[in-house]
């Protein structure tokens, strides 16, 4: 404290610290627990609550719990948890029908998808490495789940016409000689192969990449798929949701009009029917011999969902901007693209941080919907553990450990949000 | 202020018989203004007049409705139409300070100045943030580069979002109200920015009821009174003796004040 003073300001007025506010652990407990007879009253009753459900969960996960059992009628000996039925039945639960000497491929394409996310989640990752991660991420993801993927040379080849006809557009003005040249040969040699492939003089080869045995959608399960159908969900619905909002705010009548027409018909049905149109009335429109991956078109069906959603967040995002922002930006002379992509949406979405986590947070379970239409994913799985009739009796225990998985991940994205809140808003705060 | 000649500088903004309606209020009732390179004009006028909406119709953040607006770029008459083309190349020479400043708040002041000469203008980035420094330095407040527009005061907000304007390197600027917003005695440091790059011989419209300001920088004022020019001339002129009713009124009541 001394030190304070000798620093002091030149003038010589001796610094003044703030008084303490540092009661102790007994003054706090005194201000904020016992201020008064009523407050007592009712911190005494609270506390002797908990106490009794601490113990009573005690005793009945911990204590008298099995841990070991061969049926579940050895678990009905003790009072406790049976949790050997989680043992017995964890690798079911995770993993559903996948092969079970397989088993490793799912649990290593959920590492993988957690890393991916784990990864996209750090703010100095938002720029070109996002593009390599997820590629890279997802290929690994559906090799490992697929066991084989069958690459068309035609689509390598359309990637760079895509990459080099983008680089082109977009580094036009930026790029030197030998990246615009390098832009243009991608083109090129892009544009020669598609055209000569549509004119039937080269064959459609598709190159195998198969190092394990094929596995179809059909027997994918458990976590592995409640992660797949979110994570690949929310990332296409995010930038679906946020074209739909711009398009919504558009001047030009017929983009709004289908835009607007699309959120309220997919707002204005409830999810489950949408899973039941892709999976029972989406083929009776397709021609036959077209024949979409159940698997796919529910993932299709969540992101419609999901994109909706995202867009009315969004809009509310774009609506609380200042009309001086859009005006400034146009002032200086950005276009449309430049405006939206630097000015309008980094200020938009940072505000709709908490609404759009929160919907994030909402479809992560939503995902369960599709047990409706017999895909299983984690809570399905669950369910199907139960059916065993050397093991019933015990729904608690594997409710609770589902409840607990789903708990990690959503509380895992809240935490995010107040993390990413903060992050964002660093020195721009008022 | 040094006498110029004006008369032998070439126009760079006319406007012809510019008409402008709000639904049934007509805001701009047939104004003719022509502006001579590096001229100085303030502009006032009581709330409500169509001051900001005139200015704003130069770079075509208002559309007019009727009778033609144009502005010479490097020598070259361009009209404003619809067309995106001629909107874009007058925004470049046009630059803009509002009353609010605007500034972007999650762009450090650095980010600001440097974002539209690097997309629109497509400058190196050094470049421009040698130029952005440069500017900061004229306004004064270079060791506020890395800091957010919302760690900054008014006044130096303001010189900011005039720093930002200038970094487009335009040949005209329009100022709308940049002190009304401030408190009194960050008033003087923003004239004093704006009295400096007039003094450099920028080409200026202002909005304003300093009327210091017009006295000394104005080569002409216009006084505006619902939508319409009601007069106009040099300041010495314009404020010793107004010949219109209405501008004597308003000069009255924003002098007595
Ligand atoms: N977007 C708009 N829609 C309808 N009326 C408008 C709009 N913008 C401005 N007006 C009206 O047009 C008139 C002129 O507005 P303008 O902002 O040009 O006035 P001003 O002279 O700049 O006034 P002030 O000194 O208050 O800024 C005002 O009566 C205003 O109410
Ligand atoms: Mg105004």
């Amino acid at each position: 404290m001394s030190q304070a003073t000798e620093a002091g300001p030149a003038t010589a007025r001796p610094a003044r610290l703030p008084p303490t506010t540092d009661d102790g652990f007994v003054g706090w407990l005194r201000k904020n627990l016992f201020s008064s007879i009523g407050n007592s009253i009712t911190t005494i009753v609270v506390v002797a609550f908990l106490v009794w459900l601490i113990t009573w969960f005690v005793d009945w996960a911990l204590l008298h719990a099995t841990f070991r059992a061969e049926t579940g009628k050895d678990c009905a000996k003790s009072s406790g948890a049976c949790w050997a039925l989680i043992g017995e039945k964890f690798r079911y639960i995770f993993f559903g029908s996948f092969p079970y000497e397989q088993h490793w491929r799912p649990l290593f394409a959920i590492i993988t998808m957690i890393a991916m996310l784990l990864l996209s989640s750090d703010r100095r990752m938002w720029n070109w490495r996002l593009a390599v991660i997820w590629p890279v991420g997802s290929f690994i993801t559906f090799l490992l789940m697929f066991g084989q993927i069958h690459i068309p040379v035609t689509l390598i080849f359309l990637v760079a016409l895509i990459a080099g006809l983008g680089g082109f557009l977009l580094r036009r003005d930026v790029a030197d000689q030998g990246e615009r040249v390098a832009y243009m040969a991608l083109m090129a040699i892009g544009a020669v192969y598609l055209v000569l492939r549509i004119l039937g003089v080269l064959p459609g080869l598709a190159i195998p990449i198969a190092p394990f045995s094929y596995v179809e959608t059909g027997l994918w399960g458990g976590l592995a798929v409640t992660m797949i159908l979110a994570t690949y969900g929310l990332a296409f619905a995010f930038p679906y949701g946020i074209l739909l909002a711009l398009g919504r705010r558009s001047n030009l009548p017929l983009i709004r009009g289908l835009c607007v027409g699309f959120i309220e018909l997919i707002r204005g049905v409830p999810l489950i029917s949408l899973l039941i149109m892709a999976s029972l009335m989406l083929p009776l429109f397709l021609p036959s011999g077209m024949n979409f991956d159940k698997f796919l078109r529910a993932q299709v069906a969540v992101i419609l969902f999901a994109g909706a959603y995202i867009a009315e967040i969004v809009r509310g995002g774009l609506q609380s901007l200042p009309k001086g922002q859009f005006e400034a930006a146009d002032a200086m002379g950005l276009n449309y693209v430049q405006k939206t992509v630097f000015i309008v949406l980094p200020q938009a979405l940072r505000v709709v941080i908490p609404p759009l986590i929160n919907t994030f947070i909402g479809f992560f379970k939503d995902t369960s919907l599709v047990l409706i239409i017999g895909i299983f994913d984690f809570l399905s799985t669950s369910n199907q553990a139960l059916v065993d009739p050397l093991w019933t009796g015990y729904p608690g225990e594997v409710y609770l450990f589902a409840a607990a998985v789903y708990f990690f991940f959503c509380f895992s994205m809240s935490r995010y949000s107040k993390y990413l809140e903060r992050e964002l808003n660093k020195g721009t705060q008022r | 202020m040094a006498v110029r000649n004006l008369d032998a500088a070439p126009t760079v903004i006319e406007l012809d018989q510019v008409n402008k309606w709000y639904g049934q209020f007509h805001v701009l009732t047939d104004i003719d203004l022509q502006v001579k390179q590096s001229e100085k004009i303030v502009i006032c006028g009581p709330s409500g007049s169509g001051k900001s909406t005139l200015i704003r119709c130069i770079n075509r953040l208002e559309e007019h409705q009727a009778g033609t607006i144009a502005v010479s770029v490097d020598g070259r008459r361009i009209e404003l139409t619809s067309d995106v083309k001629n909107v874009e190349a007058i925004r470049k020479e046009v630059g803009m300070v509002f009353q609010s400043f605007n500034l972007f708040p999650h762009l450090t002041i650095l980010d600001n100045l440097t974002l539209a000469p690097i997309w629109v203008k497509k400058m190196p980035k050094k470049e421009a943030e040698d130029i952005a420094m440069g500017l900061l330095r004229r306004v004064r407040i270079p060791e506020q580069a890395q800091k957010y527009p919302g760690q900054l005061s008014g006044g130096q907000q303001q010189r900011v979002a005039i720093a930002r304007a200038l970094c487009m390197r335009p040949q005209i600027m329009l100022f709308d109200e940049p002190t009304s917003a401030l408190d009194p005695e960050m008033v003087k440091e923003v004239l004093d920015v704006m009295i400096e790059l007039a003094g450099e011989g920028m080409t200026m419209l202002v909005v304003t009821h300093e009327m210091g300001f017009a006295r000394s920088v104005a080569d002409r004022v216009i006084f505006m009174d619902r939508g319409e020019i009601v007069e106009q001339g040099p300041p010495t002129e314009f404020f010793a003796n107004p010949r219109n009713e209405r501008t004597r009124t308003f000069l009255s009541q924003i002098l007595h004040h």
